[in-house]
């Protein structure tokens, strides 16, 4: 069988010019310079805000109809957040929806985003809505109850109709 | 000297102390919105009007920090190594003309703190070598081992560097004739042939690109800033230092680069004239207007020199360290005597 000799690349010897390396600074030097008059990439935040796409992954939040929330207080979603921020009681009412959650509350600083509980609930009542800018002046503030939870499906059309076309197919 | 005198000379004093010490501040808000500029985005654009006030927040950070000195460490030696280099860098200034001399009120002001001093080349290459003491000092007094070796290849880096830059101003003193800084700024007047301004570079172009290389190696500016380049050592000499012992060496860093601006300028462009401009007769009668034109003409020169100063340094990799020697022993220094052996041959022929 024969051998293939294979013949390595030797780099070329350097012109004087590129010896001398000025011309090559030179160059360098009028590189940089017409970076100077391009267009800048910074987003100027806030006055820029980034607006999310529907598969953005934002705060978790409770999607309200015009009879109240969706959420049936199942519990599902405080048993599978892997960082444990939910916190979920249910109630008993006499309409047509029998049970609803008295107490919904949510630990902004324990919770990781992932989704889980908008994956595993079977009413779609909880959501990952596009909302990224959450500051708190003290950590209680962080305690989202359902005043602070509820949204109106109108406003959560995006990630409603991204679940439908990517994630509600099983 | 009468009171009269010595008020000029304080008053003198403190616009060139005042001049120094906001300068370098704002130099530093030059370098990141220029550096910014050349990478694509904005630099500080929130503080004061698109961020004109942002060296006053960096100075005031800085003030404010903890004073950290390590423990093992010499007190003393520790401290005293910013104020040395902060010292030297200002002390320098005292030979750089600003303008012509004017009248005000009968009573003649030379714009220069230091004015008319035979000597004043050698005083300034002599006070800008003192500046190794600082930055070896610093490194030695930090008592850590990386501190130590970025302070001693900076220190190395800046005595190599000294000998081409003294030779190429010797190459230049010759064509000139003084060391007087006074006198060659006013050989660097006037035009040949009405058009071409008289100006050092034009006499002696390898001697100023010999300068400039010299004077990037003896600021520690990029291409040659290995001692303090982050991936390299992190801080190299200044990694110990906190607040404002910290801001002394950053201020004395910039001041260096406007000091090395102002020189080159002074030296080789022609210092404080205006080329055409100047010689006009209304400048002739209102010499206090002409003072001003001078002296925003070396403020012109000097901001260019120290835009110039940062363009290099997001162009240019960085030298490493043998490569830096091996270009300032073996290629500046023989090119540097070339130079000055030539030009005294010329001299003397043209003589």
């Amino acid at each position: 069988m024969a051998t293939k000799t294979v013949k390595t690349g030797t780099p070329a010897r350097l012109t004087f010019w590129e010896k001398l390396y000025l011309p090559e600074i030179a160059r360098g030097m009028g590189l940089t310079l017409k970076q100077m008059f391009q267009p800048k990439f910074t987003r100027e935040y806030p006055e820029e805000r980034y607006e999310p796409v529907g598969s953005y992954r934002g705060r978790p939040v409770l999607v309200q109809e015009d009879y109240g929330e969706r959420c049936v207080a199942c519990g599902l979603c405080s048993r599978v957040c892997p960082a444990l921020a939910i916190e979920v009681q249910a109630a008993e009412t006499t309409k047509e929806k029998e049970r609803y959650p008295s107490l919904f509350e949510i630990n902004m600083l324990r919770c990781i985003f992932c989704g889980f509980c908008e994956e595993v609930c079977p009413e779609e009542a909880i959501v990952m809505s596009k909302d990224y800018e959450l500051v708190f002046e003290h950590p209680e503030d962080a305690i989202f109850g359902k005043d602070k939870l509820l949204v109106p499906v109108s406003k959560l059309q995006d990630r409603l109709e991204f679940l439908r076309q990517y994630k509600n197919q099983r | 000297m009468s009171l009269i005198d010595v008020i000029i000379l304080v008053v003198k004093i403190l616009v060139v102390l005042h001049i120094f010490l906001i300068g370098a501040a704002y130099v530093v808000l030059l370098e990141r919105k220029e550096s910014a500029w050349i990478q694509n985005r904005v630099g500080p654009n929130r503080t004061g009007w698109r961020g004109s006030l942002q060296s006053f927040a960096d100075v005031l950070k800085l003030v404010l920090k903890e004073d950290i000195v390590p423990s093992q460490a010499n007190y003393a030696f520790h401290t005293l190594a910013p104020i040395i280099s902060i010292a030297i860098a200002v002390a320098v200034w005292m030979v750089v003309p600003f303008a012509d001399p004017f009248t005000i009120g009968g009573k003649e002001i030379v714009p220069t703190v230091a004015p008319d001093l035979n000597v004043s080349l050698l005083l300034l290459l002599a006070l800008s070598s003192l500046g190794v003491y600082g930055i070896t000092l610093a490194g030695w007094a930090s008592n850590s081992k990386y501190s130590l070796l970025g302070g001693l290849r900076s220190a190395a880096q800046m005595i190599s560097y000294e000998l081409s830059m003294g030779l190429a101003l010797i190459g230049m003193m010759l064509c000139v004739g003084t060391l007087n800084i006074t006198q060659i700024v006013d050989a660097q007047a006037g035009t040949w042939l009405g058009i071409l301004p008289r100006w050092n570079i034009f006499v002696q172009p390898l001697g100023f690109l010999i300068f400039l290389v010299a004077a990037f190696a003896e600021t520690n500016r990029a291409p040659f800033d290995l001692a303090e380049a982050e991936p390299e050592l992190v801080g190299g000499f200044h990694t110990e230092y906190t607040g404002l012992k910290f801001g002394l060496f950053f201020l004395a860093e910039y001041g260096n680069v406007i000091l090395m601006s102002a020189v080159m300028s002074t030296l080789f462009f022609g210092g404080y004239h205006f080329p055409w401009v100047e010689n006009l007769p209304f400048f002739k009668e209102h010499d206090v207007l002409r003072a001003l034109l001078q002296f925003s003409a070396l403020f012109i020169k000097t901001l260019f020199f120290i835009f110039f100063f940062i363009w290099v340094r997001w162009s240019i990799p960085r030298f490493r360290y043998d490569q830096l020697m091996n270009l300032g022993w073996r290629v500046m220094f023989p090119l540097a005597l070339a130079n000055t052996v030539i030009t005294a041959i010329v001299v003397a022929l043209l003589k």
